[in-house]
Parts: structure tokens; C-alpha cells; sequence
């Protein structure tokens, strides 16, 4: 009897766990699939394709167009994303730990800032990085990112900072270890899980912005995969490009998944488990 | 090893509240000392400025001879176990312990060699590679304490560290507290809001109260002859039982009846001022002054007095009963009082106008609930205090 009810509980469970994965792996299952149908029969409107074929792959790796906005997204992502969680991390932390005067209003303001719409100020860039001979470089995408990445950044890491216990740092001063030395090898450690979401939080930010890249962009000295796409040409002149920005979304959807895949133990470990009593 | 001197050392937050205000104490080389009082009398407060955790106002702090006012807590050579463990949890247990030695550039044979060493006489030989996680918490206890042996410092630093454990498990820590620091004589000072612990723990305990020190001797110092009113109700449990009475002359009237001061007692009073004129006061018996009246040897008989009263409840414990009745006199007042029945959680305990008075007796008695019962008390042990100061008026001192 209690077996029964536990098993039907389990199949419920399953049935809303395989509803929700097929809702959200759909859309993914049907950009693969229209990537591996040849370019003629793209608008074929079937799901499955009637000729596998990895030409649309080929297409794009073929074309210098694609790679090197592969080559851009990495570095640019990359960039921002490091700048962000180094200064992220030690402003997290001073948030965390001391207490100095505007702290409210400067967390505050990180957070009206990551707020912001960025299409408002798209256009007041345009025109700054034009003059300044930002446009279309790397720092003229990294900087704008870096704006609404580190607030993000800031905030995120100021939880994980202020979950840590005040006592391990003080434990460890006690045992003679100096700020510094506390900071290294007790507290980054214990934030490692914290810093690492982050860091792939503001990877993914960067990674899948749109608006500034075709905005702030217009060759391939700066374009990113998602700009690039959109202007993507077909196989040739006649036939739509379609198979190959599916080809090219699943391409970049990858490293994503490679992220979440490696960091996700670290993300859930909770390594702070058994620091104090709980 | 070395003696910690704190001479009137004042602790003052920006916003000018003082947590610990002009403390004096003297912490010989190798003694245990408890800070006892309530939460919130600044000890914790007084135990961190030793350890450099916070900053001192005013006044000085030597250890070993030497001002360490000034110098970072690494360089004090002390250590610490915290309330919580404060252990680092992505460190193993072996880990954990030798953190210290490590830092200081210890090699690393050496290192291992201590660890063990500390966790055969903590028994924690097994978990030595285990992360502090999957420890009970009676052994993460342990870990702090290793944590603490390991590195031989000048002196041990202690945070309420048996707070966090069930009843039974403090007890048994208690003891080995106890134990390890006397096979390793290291001076220490241990913080607590237990009075159990302050008086089984320590060579001397050190009462404070709002920031201040109220009294430091011996256990027994401390209880039987206690400097005021708050030291009296805080030290001892059951605590002991305050009445409201009249002092006049030699004699001192009681809700329960009128006795005679002895010698002894008269001349402490008259040495704090006297009673001649008649003068409210405050007096306290412990519950074990009292007894039943048939069970008393009739040579400590003519000591006492004898009255009757209406047991409420009788609780037996085994090895001694303790026995509640109650006075219609008046409930004695003092700040003091109130504070200590704030603390202990009784201020919302609702009384009526009655006032309970709880007797030790022995478990031959035969006092029963709703009768009435001739108790004796020990007018020897009688303490009287100050109710304006909660000074007391029979302290030796």
C-alpha cells in the first residue's frame, strides 16, 4: 500500500519532469534539427529532416564571417568577464565586510544601473565611440558590457561574501595568518562556488548580448556571433540563410552548456556546509 | 604561557555606548579564569580586545609582561575557540589543525607530528581526514579545541565553546575542558553566561554585569560570600531566595518570621554601616539553608530558625528534594533583581502577588504538596544587601 502510493508519487513526479523538459528542450531539438536538413529543403516545414546533411556546418565554418565572431564573442566575453569578477570580488567583499559611509546608496545604484534599459542609451554610445574611435573594437564592447556586468557582479558575490562567517576570518588572524592571507586561502576558497556563478552569469550576459553588438559593431574587427548572425548570407544568393543561422545557433549554445555542465557541482555544493553549526 | 593583565580597560563604541567600562583584571600564568555574566555584559566584548578582534578605548593589555594593545591578533601568539567552531570547512580535520603551524612556517613532519599528538589526546585520531561536515558536533568541538592545543600558545581564549552542544555532551566536554587544560597548564580565559560551567570550570571566576566587573574570586568565594545582590542571584542554582525585610538592630524581620543575627554577622553589618536606626533591606538564603525542621541535628539546631509554611510543589530529585512555598510578604525589589529574573527569562513568567520561595532539603523529608511543613533555616548563612546599591551589608570584605 505504501509502496504504491510512493511509486505513483515518483510517476507524477516523472510526468511533470518530462513535461517540463520537453517544453523547454523543444525549441533546442527543432533549431538541431533544422540545422541538419541541406539547404534545400530548409522550408521543407517537416521537423525531422528528409536529407541529413552537415552542410549548414560546413557553410559557416567556411565563411570567415562566423569564425571570427566566434574568435570575438570568446575574447570579448572572456575579457569582460574576468575584469568584472576581480574587481567585482573585492568590492563584494569591502560591501560585505566594512561598513563606510554611501554603502546603501552604492549598492543601490549597482542595482539601478544593471536595471537600465540599454537600448536608451545604444544611441548616446554610438555617437561617443564613434568620436572617440571605439566603434567597432573589442574595449568598445567590453566596456559597455562591463558596465551592467558588474553590477550584477557586485551583487551576486555580495551574498555569497556575506553567507561566509565572520568567525573563519577571524579565526584564521587568530592563527596568525595576515588580512591578506585570510582573504586567499580561507575566504576565496569558500567563494569559489560564488565566484564561479558569477563569472558565468556575466559570461552568459556577454555572450548572448544582442543590442550593443549590432549597435556598436559593423565588421568583423568586433562582431559577435549574435550580431553576426543576423547578417548572415545564405549558401547562395537564392536560397535563405536559414540552415545556416540554425547551424550557427547551435554552435554557439554549445560553450554554454560546457559552462553550466563543468560549474554546476561547484554551483550546488554549498561548500560551506559544516562551517558552524547548522 | 604567560599572565594577561588588563588594567582598566575601557571599551567605547562610536555611538558612545561602553561595553566594557575601567576593567581590571589580573590572570596569573596558568590559571583558568571564567568571564561569567549575563548576554550583553560586555565578556565576549572583553575576551575579543584580548584577542585583538576589537580594538581597545583606553586602558592597557599586557600578556606576558608585554603592551599588546596595538598589535594584530596574529602577532599576540594566542588562540581562540569560537562559539561556532569556526572551523574551515574546505580544510580537513588534520587540516584545520595545523593551519596555524603551517602559516607560521612550520616543517612539515613537525606538523604532522603535533596534529597527532593533539588528536590522540582529543580521540580524534580517526577523523583526521575527514572535512568538518561530516563531524558530529560534539567532534567539531574537539577540531576547535585541537585547532587551539596544537600550536602551544601563551594562552587559550575561549567563546562560550560549549554552548552549541546538548545537555548531556557539555557535561562530558566539560570535564575534558577541564582536564586538557590542566595537563597542559596553559593560561586561559573561558566566557560563558553559564553559572554551572563558571563554577565547575574555573580557579576564578570574574562576574561582570552591563560592561562592569562585579566581583572575581574563587567558586566558593563567590558563593558563599558574594559582594552584592546580582552576584548573589546570578552564582548558585537554584538561584538564591531574596526577601524584602527590616533590619533593626540586631535583629532582622522576615516575611517568615523574625530572627536573630549571629556575632559574626552583626559585625560585618555593622562594619558596612549597621542597622541601628531600623533600615529596609534585602535578605537572601540559598535553598539549601533551609531543612526540614525534624531532619536537622539538634547541635546545628539552636543556629536556626524555625518556621511553618504551605509547600506548593515538591520536586524530587533523587538525592535531595526541592521543596516551593510561598510568603504573603512583600516581594523584594531591586534593579538588580529584576535584571537577573530579565535575564533568566522570568520577567515573563507571571507570578501574582505571592512570592515563591524554593528550600533544598533532604530526600528523607517527608513534605508533601498542600500541607503544611515546619522547615528550619540556617540564620549563619543569612546574606543582607543594600536594596537602593544591591550592595551586600555581610560581605566579608
Amino acid at each position: 500500500m505504501d509502496g504504491g502510493l510512493r511509486n505513483r508519487r515518483i510517476l507524477g513526479w516523472a510526468a511533470t519532469d518530462a513535461l517540463v523538459l520537453v517544453v523547454a528542450l523543444f525549441p533546442v531539438l527543432w533549431i538541431l534539427m533544422l540545422s541538419l536538413k541541406s539547404p534545400g529543403t530548409v522550408t521543407d516545414g517537416r521537423f525531422l529532416p528528409s536529407e541529413w546533411s552537415l552542410e549548414n556546418y560546413r557553410n559557416i565554418f567556411e565563411q570567415d564571417v562566423f569564425t571570427r565572431a566566434l574568435l570575438n564573442s570568446f575574447g570579448i566575453a572572456a575579457i569582460a568577464t574576468a575584469i568584472a569578477v576581480v574587481l567585482a570580488s573585492m568590492a563584494a567583499y569591502a560591501i560585505a565586510r566594512l561598513n563606510f559611509p554611501g554603502k546603501a546608496i552604492m549598492l543601490g545604484a549597482a542595482l539601478m544601473i544593471a536595471m537600465f534599459p540599454p537600448i536608451s542609451i545604444v544611441g548616446p554610445l554610438y555617437n561617443m565611440w564613434r568620436n572617440l574611435g571605439l566603434f567597432d573594437t573589442w574595449p568598445g564592447l567590453i566596456i559597455p558590457y562591463l558596465t551592467f556586468a558588474l553590477p550584477l557582479a557586485i551583487y551576486t558575490l555580495t551574498a555569497f561574501f556575506r553567507e561566509i562567517p565572520w568567525e573563519l576570518e577571524q579565526a584564521a588572524q587568530v592563527d596568525g595568518a595576515t588580512p591578506f592571507q585570510a582573504f586567499r586561502k580561507v575566504i576565496v576558497p569558500l567563494a569559489a562556488p560564488g565566484v564561479a556563478t558569477t563569472a558565468i552569469l556575466v559570461f552568459i550576459f556577454c555572450w548572448n548580448d544582442f543590442v550593443f553588438a549590432v549597435s556598436l559593431t559593423s565588421t568583423s574587427a568586433a562582431q559577435t556571433v549574435p550580431a553576426a548572425l543576423s547578417q548572415f548570407p545564405g549558401a547562395s544568393q537564392f536560397t535563405a540563410p536559414y540552415g545556416s543561422i540554425a547551424a550557427a545557433a547551435v554552435i554557439v549554445t554549445i560553450p554554454i552548456i560546457i559552462l553550466v555542465m563543468i560549474f554546476q557541482r561547484r554551483i550546488v555544493a554549498g561548500l560551506t556546509a559544516g562551517a558552524v553549526k547548522g | 604561557m604567560a599572565e594577561i593583565v588588563l588594567d582598566k580597560v575601557t571599551k567605547r563604541y562610536a555611538d558612545g555606548t561602553e561595553a566594557v567600562k575601567q576593567l581590571d583584571l589580573d590572570i596569573g600564568d596558568g590559571e583558568f579564569l571564567i568571564l561569567v555574566g549575563p548576554s550583553g555584559c560586555g565578556k565576549s566584548t572583553a575576551l575579543r580586545m584580548i584577542a585583538g578582534l576589537e580594538d581597545i578605548t583606553e586602558g592597557e593589555l599586557r600578556i606576558g609582561g608585554e603592551v599588546v594593545n596595538d598589535k594584530a591578533p596574529k602577532d599576540r601568539d594566542i588562540a581562540m575557540v569560537f562559539q561556532n567552531y569556526a572551523l574551515y570547512p574546505h580544510m580537513t580535520v588534520r587540516d584545520n589543525m595545523g593551519f596555524a603551524l603551517k602559516l607560521a612556517g612550520v616543517p612539515k613532519e613537525e606538523i604532522n607530528r603535533k596534529v597527532e599528538e593533539a588528536a590522540k589526546i582529543l580521540d580524534l585520531e580517526q577523523h583526521l581526514d575527514r572535512k568538518p561536515a561530516n563531524l558530529s558536533g560534539g567532534q567539531r568541538q574537539r577540531v576547535a579545541m585541537g585547532r587551539a592545543i596544537v600550536r602551544d600558545p601563551k594562552a587559550f581564549l575561549m567563546d562560550e565553546p560549549l554552548s552549541n552542544l546538548d545537555a548531556k555532551l557539555r557535561v562530558q566536554m566539560r570535564t575534558e575542558v577541564s582536564r586538557i587544560q590542566s595537563r597542559l597548564g596553559t593560561t586561559t580565559v573561558y566566557v560563558t553566561h553559564d553559572q554551572t560551567e563558571a563554577m565547575t570550570l574555573g580557579d576564578r571566576v570574574a562576574v561582570m554585569r552591563l560592561g562592569e566587573l562585579q566581583q572575581v574570586g574563587t567558586p566558593k568565594e563567590l558563593y558563599e560570600d558574594p559582594v552584592n545582590l546580582f552576584v548573589a542571584g546570578f552564582i548558585g542554582s537554584p538561584a538564591m531566595n531574596f526577601f524584602a525585610a527590616r533590619l533593626e538592630g540586631d535583629r532582622v524581620r522576615l516575611p517568615i518570621g523574625e530572627l536573630q543575627l549571629t556575632d559574626e554577622l552583626r559585625r560585618r553589618v555593622e562594619g558596612h554601616g549597621g542597622g541601628d536606626g531600623g533600615r529596609d533591606v534585602i535578605a537572601g538564603l540559598r535553598p539549601e539553608d533551609f531543612e526540614d525542621a525534624e531532619l536537622v541535628d539538634r547541635s546545628r539546631h539552636a543556629g536556626g530558625f524555625e518556621f511553618e509554611a504551605t509547600i506548593d510543589l515538591v520536586e524530587s530529585m533523587g538525592s535531595e528534594i526541592y521543596a516551593y512555598f510561598g510568603h504573603e510578604g512583600e516581594g523584594a525589589r531591586s534593579d538588580q533583581i529584576s535584571e537577573l529574573a530579565a535575564d533568566a527569562g522570568g520577567a515573563d513568567i507571571p507570578r501574582g502577588d505571592e512570592q515563591q520561595v524554593v528550600a533544598r532539603l533532604n530526600p528523607d523529608s517527608t513534605v508533601a504538596r498542600g500541607e503544611r511543613a515546619r522547615l528550619w533555616l540556617d540564620s549563619t548563612k543569612l546574606h543582607l544587601f543594600d536594596p537602593k546599591t544591591g550592595e551586600s551589608l555581610t560581605h566579608s570584605g
